[in-house]
């Protein structure tokens, strides 16, 4: 089959919106470390401001998007260091700009939701989150490789330490283990870009999109991205360093790491892995799909036995994840053997539905547990109970996630779990059907840990002194619910925004570069 | 070539005629000062290193091949003179608040400095055989010297003794080997020995000296198996002492290398490279795995040397104008990096306190938020993350192992990045998370804090723009 390298034409912005959107964060972080530990409030509203004025500068982005071409868009690209030919090369499609905004607006809310519970050096918490905050948006907007990859690891710096300063009590295992284990995984992506600079002389994601490789090296190239961006997703069995982190992150960490980071394991694969190396995925799909059912089935099992409330929607998260990973590469077997681009459009873009969906849904967890984190000092299961007695609004936006997390129809969490169930079932019935037990397994963890912390009677005397939510919460909650349930009623915006990338990455499936 | 040297022999070495020249002036200058005096002599030899770096920066003087050919000067000696008189400068302002703080600032100090830094010049433009070993030798005796500055500290005598004697064994070994290499071609010119090797056949006679001469360069490097004198050598010194042999050296080493290796034996490099990756490897692993169980900051930075030594080596055994560009941008950022963390012990130390365990960098950042963040960037520089001068230093000595050929030692190194990683982030960690134990006031020497902040903000800046730096590699190796 003969490649599809019709050249996109990028459109170039004429404002240079997304080098405000990676640096304007990065410079609000620098400015509220400026303002120092005895200035914590002034620190805060920084902070709050930067958060508020990207959030705002990212409407442009979903405003002024072209909704009809996969090209990339708002383009900049000047050269940065010629020697080795690395430029400052930016765009965004249809894939990132989701993700974008799902940034920009969770670290809004992270913020709001850190305001008075983060009292120990204030002014370093908030400047680490706007600092992560614009790498992460760089990692979405780079289009030249060892950009991405400068992003890519530096984003370790700013989690590790948020998790091991603000953290729990094992946080300093947990923060070494996240930085070592995620770092091993992607020194082999480095490696393996460095191989495709030398044999394609660029390290413009467009060019090697174009460069054709042999069998054997875009499967020694597919393994080298596979590693790097399965520790990130995470995928089985690399996910072990999730549920340590997420228990001994500040709440706000968990959050971001959560909603933001995994994705950008999915994004790898969709942005690299898939078109770089259409035929080594397609050799290797079977493996992908395999452990993303390991991770659907298994990992929610897991879940289901843990009585830490964190470590509980950490193991849900991997098992959400395994959606993200199947649907990309369910879409190789649907296109190369089936000829159903179709069906290989709708698992793609129930990945990428999944991901914004599943952001949302734990993001809006992981901060309902720090609600409950804020008053009760505790995390573990048995410590709660009847909290919809004394807390009802709260147990309304809880049981909503709770909802969304099993996949209800009307939430976020069905529309993305179903588009990729469908397309599996395309592939084979079997597979759709151990997918679906999700349905099962993912209700049943949930809804069982609504139960014990939620209804009932009054757990103990603690349980019975916590207050309802207060306004901020309000914030945050409310923000998050309105997210999953925008998603879950009315997903067209968002599918129709990646329709034309998606379509293009699927005929980069189906073309061969051998 | 018995004639008297003309004036256009002798222009290309400007540079270290007005170096030699000061230290000398300056050296019989300190004699009148007394002790409340000694900052003349102090700004004189900083001020003394700026102008030779200046005129080697800027090549006044020309390049060329003077003296018989026992004196070249070119674009990389350039660069390399010019790096070595800074980074010596810098160590001269790290070193001033320390040393006078104990008494033991003495006008040798600054003089051994400059002479150590004129061997450097010497070796870094060497032609020949003979001067390689002179300005070797000049380096290695003023540096002897200086890690010995502290007379009455067992310790320091201790490692001054080890250096020494390990040093003289190396020069040993490594003069046999140059002589093997004159007894198999009968020259002691570097490029004719050059050719001579092109031109016949591979003798055993050449191999071993070859082996022999890289065991020497290995020992000046303090690369493995010869590394046995870095470690008590950076603990023992004066920490100024063993951030200058730290920083500045090692830029002469590379040259040492570079001349010896790709300019003498270069015809024979499908031998020496193969040597010099398997040289790589057992630094990369024992300097790795030994640094993690280090306690005392200055034994873990030297082992962390030991390391990147290995991975300087992965640009050699790559080879190429591209692989010596590499490993030369490694060497100076590595010597940048190491002055910062060596100026780090130096800021944090006092009166009667060394700051040269780990621990003693606990809850820092409660204590020096500014400080901690300066620390960080060296840390994380060190391990190679982005977007810290050190990770970009990885990324050129990577791209060189694989462009050639030699994929499995890029990964051996990356692998070794990752198991190093942990002892830097274990800095970082007893800074940010651990609590402030004891009493930790930083110096209060205003040109110590703002040479050291320059210094650990430019790995920051340089990360970002490290093009300028990455071309004047490349330009040096261009011909």
């Amino acid at each position: 089959m003969p490649l599809d390298s019709l050249p996109l034409d990028s459109v170039h912005g004429a404002f240079p919106l997304l080098s405000l959107l990676v640096w304007l964060p990065m410079l609000g972080g620098v400015l509220c470390l400026l303002a120092g530990n005895n200035r914590p409030q002034l620190a805060r509203w920084i902070a709050l401001g930067t958060a508020l004025l990207t959030l705002v500068l990212s409407i442009p982005l979903l405003t002024g998007f072209d909704f009809t071409t996969a090209g990339m868009q708002f383009v900049e690209q000047r050269a940065w260091i010629p020697a080795y030919d690395i430029r400052y090369h930016l765009g965004v499609d249809g894939i990132s700009v989701p993700l974008i905004a799902l940034t920009t607006l969770t670290t809004v809310l992270v913020l709001i939701g850190a305001w008075s519970v983060i009292e120990k050096r204030a002014s370093q918490y908030v400047a680490s989150f706007l600092i992560l905050e614009g790498l992460m948006i760089g990692i979405f907007v780079a289009l030249d490789a060892m950009l991405f990859y400068v992003f890519f690891e530096a984003m370790l710096i700013p989690m590790f330490i948020i998790i091991g300063v603000w953290g729990g009590p094992r946080r300093v295992y947990a923060s070494l283990k996240f930085f070592l284990y995620t770092f091993l995984g992607s020194v082999f992506m480095l490696v393996g870009l460095i191989y495709l600079y030398l044999k394609g002389g660029s390290w413009q994601l467009a060019d090697m999109y174009a460069l054709p490789l042999t069998m054997h090296e875009q499967t020694w190239l597919f393994f080298a991205f596979l590693i790097s961006f399965a520790v990130k997703v995470p995928m089985f069995p690399v996910h072990t360093w999730l549920p340590d982190a997420h228990v001994e992150a500040p709440t706000g960490g968990s959050v971001i790491l959560a909603a933001i980071m995994l994705k950008i394991g999915g994004y790898g694969f969709l942005r690299f892995s898939l078109p770089i190396l259409p035929d080594a995925g397609q050799q290797w799909a079977w493996l992908i799909i395999a452990l993303s059912l390991i991770a659907i089935i298994y990992v929610a099992l897991v879940a289901l036995v843990q009585d830490d409330m964190k470590k509980l929607i950490a193991y849900s998260s991997v098992a959400h994840m395994g959606f993200v990973t199947l649907g990309t590469f369910i879409a190789f077997g649907l296109v190369r053997d089936f000829g159903n681009t179709d069906a290989a459009r709708l698992g793609l873009q129930g990945a990428m539905v999944q991901m914004v969906s599943h952001g949302f849904i734990s993001g809006a967890m992981f901060s309902c547990v720090g609600v409950l984190y804020d008053r009760m000092h505790t995390r573990m299961i048995r410590d709660y109970g009847g909290v919809v007695n004394v807390m009802p609004w709260f147990a309304a936006f809880w049981v909503l996630f709770a909802m969304a997390n099993s996949g209800l129809p009307g939430t976020s969490g069905f529309v993305g779990e179903f588009m990729v169930i469908l397309a599996t079932f395309q592939r084979h019935p079997l597979l759709a059907f151990a997918a679906a037990t999700t349905l099962i397994t993912g209700a049943s963890y949930t809804l069982w840990l609504t139960k014990r912390v939620i209804w009932g009677d009054i757990g103990n005397a603690h349980v019975a002194e916590m207050t309802d939510i207060n306004a901020r919460e309000w914030i945050v909650l409310g923000t998050f619910a309105a997210g999953v349930l925008l998603i879950g009623l009315w997903p067209k915006p968002l599918t129709d925004m990646m329709e034309p990338s998606i379509a293009h990455l699927a005929s980069q499936l189906a073309a061969t570069k051998l | 070539m018995t004639t008297m040297p003309t004036a256009a022999d002798l222009l290309p070495l400007l540079p270290e005629l007005v170096l030699v020249g000061g230290a000398f002036a300056l050296l019989m200058l300190d004699l009148f000062l007394d002790d409340s005096r000694r900052i003349v002599t102090h700004l004189l030899a900083i001020g003394l290193l700026l102008v030779t770096a200046w005129l080697a920066a800027t090549g006044i003087g020309g390049h060329g091949s003077v003296l018989g050919g026992m004196f070249v000067r070119d674009d990389m000696a350039d660069v390399l003179k010019a790096g070595a008189c800074l980074l010596t400068a810098l160590a001269l302002v790290y070193a001033w608040p320390f040393l006078r703080q104990r008494g033991l600032y003495t006008g040798e100090v600054a003089v051994l400095m400059l002479f150590a830094v004129a061997g450097m010049m010497l070796l870094i433009s060497a032609g020949n055989l003979v001067m390689v070993y002179l300005g070797l030798e000049m380096l290695a005796l003023c540096s002897y010297a200086l890690v010995a500055i502290d007379r009455d500290s067992p310790l320091a005598s201790e490692a001054a003794i080890k250096y020494f004697v390990l040093g003289s064994l190396s020069s040993g070994l490594l003069l046999y080997g140059l002589s093997l290499l004159y007894g198999a071609t009968g020259t002691l010119d570097l490029a004719l020995l050059r050719s001579a090797i092109a031109a016949s056949p591979e003798t055993t006679l050449l191999l071993t000296g070859t082996v022999f001469a890289v065991a020497g360069i290995a020992f000046k490097f303090g690369a493995a198996p010869f590394h046995m004198w870095v470690p008590d050598t950076y603990q023992g010194a004066p920490t100024p002492i063993t951030l200058f042999i730290g920083s500045a050296p090692e830029l002469a080493s590379f040259a040492l290398a570079f001349r010896l290796l790709e300019g003498g034996v270069g015809p024979l490099d499908d031998r020496w490279r193969l040597l010099i990756a398997g040289l790589a490897v057992a630094s990369l692993a024992i300097g790795n795995l030994i640094a993690l169980v280090q306690g005392n900051l200055k034994r873990m930075l030297a082992y962390s040397a030991v390391s990147h030594i290995g991975f300087v080596f992965l640009g050699f055994a790559g080879g190429s104008a591209t692989g010596y560009a590499a490993a030369m941008f490694y060497v100076i950022s590595y010597a940048i990096m190491s002055a910062a963390a060596f100026g780090a012990i130096i800021v944090l130390s006092n009166q009667g306190f060394e700051a040269d365990r780990i621990d003693d960098f606990k809850g820092l950042n409660a204590r020096s938020p500014w400080l901690a963040a300066l620390v960080l960037c060296i840390m994380f520089s060190l391990a190679g993350i982005p977007p810290f001068l050190g990770f970009w230093a990885k990324l050129a000595v990577l791209r060189a192992a694989i462009e050639g050929g030699m994929l499995w030692l890029a990964i051996v190194g990356i692998v070794f990045a990752v198991v190093g990683a942990f002892y830097y982030l274990r800095v970082v960690k007893v800074m940010y998370f651990d609590d402030p134990v004891g009493e930790l006031e930083p110096r209060n020497d205003r040109p110590l804090q703002v040479a050291f902040g320059v210094n650990a903000l430019a790995l920051l800046v340089l990360g970002i723009f490290w093009n300028p730096l990455m071309t004047w590699c490349q330009q040096a190796f261009a011909g």
